[in-house]
């Protein structure tokens, strides 16, 4: 009787092999991608390659947990892959997990920022392992009819208070609240809200935190680092914790679909986390090669400025903005002004001992215990 | 002379035919249930380290000779004094036991009036059964948000027929995984329990009507006790597999309703510790081996009555 279920389960991961089989016999080269969903342009992969004859093959995630977990196994399988540099590039390079990027066949990196570029090597000395792919910040979606409608129309809505503080967040709960499943992301945005140090890992200011998370849980209806992305689009949530570049594709998804949602997003005032999503190139990787070549052409401005529309997350290449629509280049989501860019922080690394303290609160404040 | 060769040939290949015969259970025993328990306690019984696989060896050479082994019993310590997984298993247990009640509860009657229509109608409703695993189960699961959301199918319904004036939340609530796994294993009720009910004899009933015992009664002394081994591997088939359930509360679910399965993933993905993960598994499987035990006893038991 229990062969049903062995069979249940066998069967898919037999199919699975069969067909990662047949990708590694063909004579043509290929290069392996793991990045996040909805993270590169329509045609990004197509041109490349037309361009270089490399086929491409691209498998998606949504949050670095499962990429950092695919590399800490070992033989992932992966070319490139991109991770957010702070706090996970910088705790993949210690844990050796990087082969360097090979720089003489990289002459796009001359284009990139200094600002965003220089500033990695704290975590990346000379910049050896990680090239900056496209850059954003973690703020709020919302549905502007419903909030409005729920909350007034004069109501500000660039705050973490319409989801940490229990009066206004109750008001909103019906239509939807949901978070990023992602302690750090969660943490950092709570001790923002209470004008605290975002990147402090005291026990006092971590149990303040939690108290405010704590508060907040009965209003949230769900954690997930994706799935608001669509529900927002479908009027299905009135504010979502998420990724800027998520969050405006969300605004054009519910454009194109013309049923009336109005989506917008918003960098909350007392501050919100700046990141870099970075290529790297795993150890093991079976074509180091077509990974770089990979990671040149996106270098190259009209690629990366091609994604950056398509996607909604600003790119560090000086280049490529002029390149932009004029939409996408002035939109201050995209790229905020200077004055809110003051604002913004990045997270640092946590130890381990920290993350895993960080990730037990979490799982307690989820679970309401 | 010969013959005698062919004799002895002939032992040989009985021989041989019995070591295969016997072997072959052993070694899929081994090769894929022993070898995997073995690399995870192993695992379990490691430290966590910033490094690719990220635990620490077991064993290392000191000195000339000198074997070095340090086993970390610290995990299994975690696991048993943190109430956070204590609480993920009693729920675990709670979310198999409720989905398998429902389960039999739903599946006893179609089984039964499967295995009791025409042979003609029989063929078209086991395939009704067997139709839903030609799509991917992760579809169906998915199918089942769509259904459930507070803007979706269901909710719709209902509002369009007046019966309700809010959508219902019941997507990401624990209701939401009892509607979802009672959906997804219902077959596995219904198969063995459908095979036993094929074979009983159906003349025995008759006795009993014949005997003056009332249809409800001789379902409860006649049909009911004979379809125990069917109720008990359908039971098995689902409760065994719901306690690990990951990919339905992770859909489904709502971040309150902890389960052992989520708690392995955010071990395993969030804290990427290996080592946690790994002695939680074993603690699961442990779980796990009891109701089988139970099940076995409960077969010889059967099986020695009807001797």
């Amino acid at each position: 009787m229990l062969k049903f279920t062995a069979l249940r389960l066998a069967l898919p991961a037999l199919m699975a092999g069969l067909l990662s089989a047949n990708t590694t016999v063909s004579a043509e080269e290929t290069v392996h991608l793991y990045n996040w969903n909805d993270y590169f342009a329509e045609d990004t992969l197509a041109k490349f390659q037309e361009r270089t004859g490399i086929r491409p093959v691209l498998d998606l995630y949504d949050a670095n947990d499962v990429l950092e977990a695919k590399l800490f196994a070992g033989s992932s399988g992966y070319d490139v892959v991109f991770p957010t540099a702070r706090p996970f590039g910088a705790r993949q390079i210690q844990a050796g997990i990087y082969q360097p990027v090979d720089k003489s066949k990289l002459p796009g990196l001359a284009k990139l920022d200094p600002a965003v570029y220089a500033t990695l090597q704290d975590i990346d000395p000379d910049n050896k392992y990680l090239v900056p792919y496209l850059w954003g910040t973690t703020g709020l979606g919302v549905n502007v009819a419903k909030v409005k409608e729920a909350m007034g129309a004069d109501a500000a809505t660039d705050t973490w208070a319409i989801v940490f503080d229990p009066k206004q967040a109750a008001k909103l709960k019906e239509c939807g609240i949901s978070m990023l499943d992602d302690a750090t992301e969660a943490f950092s945005a709570a001790l923002a809200y209470l004008g605290k140090d975002p990147n402090s890992r005291s026990d006092k200011d971590l149990e303040a935190a939690a108290q405010v998370l704590k508060d907040a849980r009965p209003n949230i209806r769900y954690f997930h680092s994706s799935q608001y992305i669509s529900d927002l689009a479908n009027g299905d949530l009135c504010v979502a914790h998420g990724y800027s570049g998520d969050i405006l594709q969300a605004k054009s998804r519910a454009e194109e679909a013309k049923k009336g949602v109005e989506v917008g997003y918003r960098i909350p005032r007392e501050g919100a986390v700046l990141w870099t999503d970075v290529m790297a190139i795993p150890k093991d990787a079976p074509n180091p090669a077509a990974a770089n070549a990979f990671i040149a052409y996106v270098l190259e401005p009209p690629v990366v400025a091609d994604i950056s529309d398509y996607v909604m997350y600003a790119n560090p290449n000086l280049e490529a903005t002029p390149l932009l629509d004029e939409a996408v280049r002035t939109d201050p989501g995209v790229y905020p002004s200077e004055d809110v860019k003051k604002k913004l922080f990045v997270l640092k690394t946590p130890s381990d001992k920290e993350q895993r303290k960080l990730n037990n609160l979490w799982t307690r404040i989820k679970a309401e215990r | 002379m010969i013959q005698e060769l062919f004799k002895r040939l002939h032992l040989r290949d009985r021989q041989l035919a019995r070591v295969v015969n016997i072997g072959t259970p052993y070694l899929w025993l081994g090769l894929f249930f022993l070898a995997p328990f073995a690399i995870v306690l192993h695992i379990s019984l490691a430290e966590t380290a910033l490094a690719q696989p990220p635990y620490t060896s077991l064993w290392e050479w000191v000195d000339e000779g000198v074997l070095q082994v340090r086993l970390n019993l610290h995990n299994f310590v975690t696991v048993f004094t943190d109430e956070l997984y204590l609480a993920a298993f009693l729920n675990s247990l709670w979310v198999a036991l409720v989905c398998t009640i429902l389960c039999l509860l739903i599946g006893y009657p179609m089984a039964y009036a499967i295995a009791t229509a025409p042979e003609r109608r029989r063929v078209i409703l086991l395939m009704l059964i067997i139709l839903p695993f030609w799509t991917s189960f992760l579809i169906r699961v998915y199918a089942w948000i769509g259904i459930l959301k507070p803007n979706g199918l269901l909710n719709n319904l209902l509002l369009s027929l007046g019966l309700i004036d809010q959508p219902l939340t019941i997507l990401h609530t624990q209701t939401a995984i009892y509607i979802g796994v009672v959906y997804s294993y219902l077959p596995f009720m219904i198969l063995p329990l459908f095979a036993n009910l094929t074979r009983l004899d159906f003349s025995l009933l008759e006795a009993a009507a014949d005997l003056g015992c009332r249809p409800f009664k001789a379902f409860l002394k006649v049909t009911l006790p004979l379809s125990l081994p069917g109720i008990v591997a359908g039971s098995m088939l689902v409760f065994i597999p719901v306690v690990g359930e990951f990919v339905i509360p992770d859909l489904l679910g709502g971040p309150d309703s902890l389960m052992i399965g989520k708690m392995l993933w955010t071990e395993f993905f969030s804290n990427k510790d290996w080592p946690l993960a790994a002695a939680l598994a074993i603690c699961l499987l442990g779980v796990l081996v009891v109701p089988f035990v139970m099940m076995q006893r409960l077969e010889h038991r059967i099986g020695g009555d009807e001797l």
